[in-house]
């Protein structure tokens, strides 16, 4: 390794890269790929200051300055997105931590190998199937008279009348969260797993012989043993804050209850691709996009200060 | 270690067990149910009462859907593009992944950079589908292919993978004058299969599911829909009435068609599922962990 460090130093950058050219070759084109396709587009933010007419182009529309950011703050509809989409992701947020951590712990206490890899392979399954098959046994198992859901509930007498799940605002935010922890759930517990079995067994032994049982063990030797795992996801996350599940929503919302299913990204889609207000609706989702990458930056940096300081 | 079991260790244990029997009850139940109904007279399933099996069995609903000469073209569609997008995605997986793994790479750090950065941001709906429309992307069936051709994700967990094979097998090969396109292909690619294996089944599962880049993209071209956006129709149809009950509203129709929204959407769902319940039984012992030391790796 140390004569390849002194065999490469000696030469310049070019002709290292000359000396590469079949991995640069190999390369390349994705590198204009990527950038075609990722970081041409921001270009197209140039309109959110314009009034983009198709006709005009970008270059004939005229400037209007921070006119479409005005009127864009000053309409209620889009705080009412702001808001919806800042509950739904803390809500899907907190359900889906607390249901994935509880998994991995029951699935950690299993010692019964057939049975601990039958429930895994079940509870991802859904993580595989599309927002449409979900959606679709979602609306089927909340269906007013035929769904399983009432019919459960009218069984246990928890409910006389059928309850119109669908057709109520509060409920819809639930709705999301709860289907979003029945599709996920499964894969969002293998990285807790996984943190687990890192975990050194000589620390349940040593447990063990100061008396504890099976829940101090949990409590004392397996959460603290994922704990850099949760925060760090945790801080990451923060960075998807504006994100609330384009998808799911998108096909889970119906008109009784658009006041509390407008998000962010179909607030962009229903301006931008159905009223065809293309600067007004790049204007939000570049607000979007802004508030993203300083939430992101903002989680990397507190995730490096907690690493270095629980490394060192 | 052997010890008599407390009655902590008991009540842990029936807690456990009774709470994970029910969590795989309550995943694999929706799939059970729907699959019965699809497999259920569609008259007979209006009275309701339908939960793991079929009362009266018929083929009719999956003969509806598959004579239906928009959903047999859909199902092309859809097969055509997980097949070409996933052999592609993974060839171009490959030849990114395989510069990034190499330490001695010059220009590893600012490519990397390049793509890594994407993972965190983007322009938004409105500047991709301008980019699409200049490009000429839209209403044809490369905006299936060409924007998904790389997935930033899947090349970290592929690059991860090649940088724990041993170095040594990449200089030997040199030495004996093999060229980098024919190491990546003879000597990396088939020793990277258990990675190859993980991310074939994301592309994959994220052609067959895709549904948006139908909706926006190519909405004015039946003839490039697919199956999810097939199935996405029906349930819009449904999802406008809600708090009625489809099934009796449908009424009229079902009695001239012998099919109601409820028997057309299960077995909409099955035809749309089976597949990928059919490959990942073989593909998942790879992914836990290609995930994992991707994951790890990622951060």
């Amino acid at each position: 390794m140390e004569s390849a460090i002194y065999y490469t130093s000696k030469k310049t950058f070019w002709q290292k890269v000359k000396e590469q050219k079949e991995l640069v070759f190999m390369i390349f084109p994705f590198v204009l790929y990527v950038i075609l396709f990722h970081y041409i587009p921001l270009w197209w933010w140039v309109i959110a200051f314009k009034e983009y007419r198709p006709y005009d182009g970008v270059w004939g529309s005229q400037w209007v300055g921070l006119q479409q950011f005005r009127d864009l703050f000053s309409d209620s509809g889009f705080w009412l997105a702001m808001r919806n989409t800042i509950v739904i992701s803390f809500l899907k947020l907190v359900t889906s931590f607390a249901a994935a951590i509880t998994l991995a712990l029951m699935l950690n206490e299993v010692k019964n190998m057939l049975f601990k890899r039958t429930i895994q392979t079940i509870s991802y399954l859904p993580h595989f199937v599309s927002w449409v098959v979900a959606a679709s046994i979602v609306i089927g198992a909340l269906a007013p008279e035929s769904g399983v859901v009432n019919q459960v509930l009218m069984a246990l007498k928890i409910i006389k009348q059928p309850v119109v799940w669908m057709g109520e605002g509060h409920y819809f935010w639930w709705i999301l969260a709860i289907s979003n922890v029945w599709k996920e759930t499964g894969w969002n517990a293998i990285v807790y797993l996984a943190a687990m079995t890192s975990i050194d067994p000589e620390l349940y032994d040593a447990a063990s012989v100061d008396g504890c049982g099976r829940l101090q063990k949990i409590r004392y030797v397996t959460l603290p043993g994922i704990a850099p795992t949760i925060s760090m996801l945790l801080i990451l996350n923060v960075g998807w804050l504006l994100n609330a599940g384009f998808e799911q929503v998108l096909l889970l919302r119906n008109p009784l209850v658009q006041d509390y299913a407008q998000i962010l990204d179909t607030y962009v889609l229903d301006y931008g691709i159905t009223m065809y207000r293309y600067s007004y609706a790049t204007a939000a989702g570049m607000f979007k996009s802004i508030v993203s990458i300083l939430l992101v930056l903002f989680a990397n940096k507190v995730a490096q200060k907690l690493n270095a300081s629980t490394v060192v | 270690m052997l010890r008599k079991k407390t009655a902590e260790d008991i009540i842990v244990d029936l807690i456990v067990y009774v709470s994970l029997v029910f969590v795989g009850i309550v995943t694999l139940y929706p799939f059970v149910n729907v699959l019965a109904v699809s497999f259920n007279d569609a008259l007979d399933t209006v009275r309701g009462g339908i939960y793991i099996w079929p009362r009266k069995w018929t083929l009719k609903n999956y003969e509806i859907i598959l004579t239906n000469p928009q959903i047999y073209n859909a199902t092309f569609v859809s097969i055509a593009r997980t097949v070409l997008g996933t052999v592609l995605g993974i060839i171009c997986t490959m030849f990114v992944a395989y510069p990034l793994s190499r330490k001695d790479f010059v220009l590893r750090r600012p490519f990397s950079a390049i793509m890594v950065l994407t993972m965190y941001f983007g322009a938004g709906l409105i500047p991709t589908y301008l980019l699409y429309r200049s490009l000429h992307l839209l209403n044809t069936f490369s905006v299936y292919i060409i924007p998904a051709l790389l997935g930033m994700f899947n090349v970290v967990v592929v690059r991860s993978y090649i940088e724990s094979l041993p170095s040594s097998l990449i200089e030997s090969a040199k030495i004996d004058g093999a060229s980098e396109f024919r190491i990546l292909w003879q000597i990396i690619f088939p020793l990277t299969l258990p990675a190859v294996a993980t991310i074939a089944l994301f592309i994959g599962v994220g052609h067959w599911n895709s549904w948006f880049d139908v909706y926006i993209f190519n909405s004015q071209r039946p003839d490039l829909s697919t199956l999810q956006y097939e199935l996405q129709k029906i349930l819009a149809s449904v999802s406008m009435q809600v708090g009625r009950n489809p099934d009796y509203q449908m009424g009229a129709m079902a009695e001239t068609q012998q099919v109601t929204p409820t028997s057309v959407r299960a077995s909409m769902t099955i035809v749309a599922t089976a597949p990928i319940i059919m490959v990942y039984p073989f593909l998942q012992r790879y992914f836990v962990k290609g995930l994992t030391l991707g994951s790890v790796k990622g951060e």
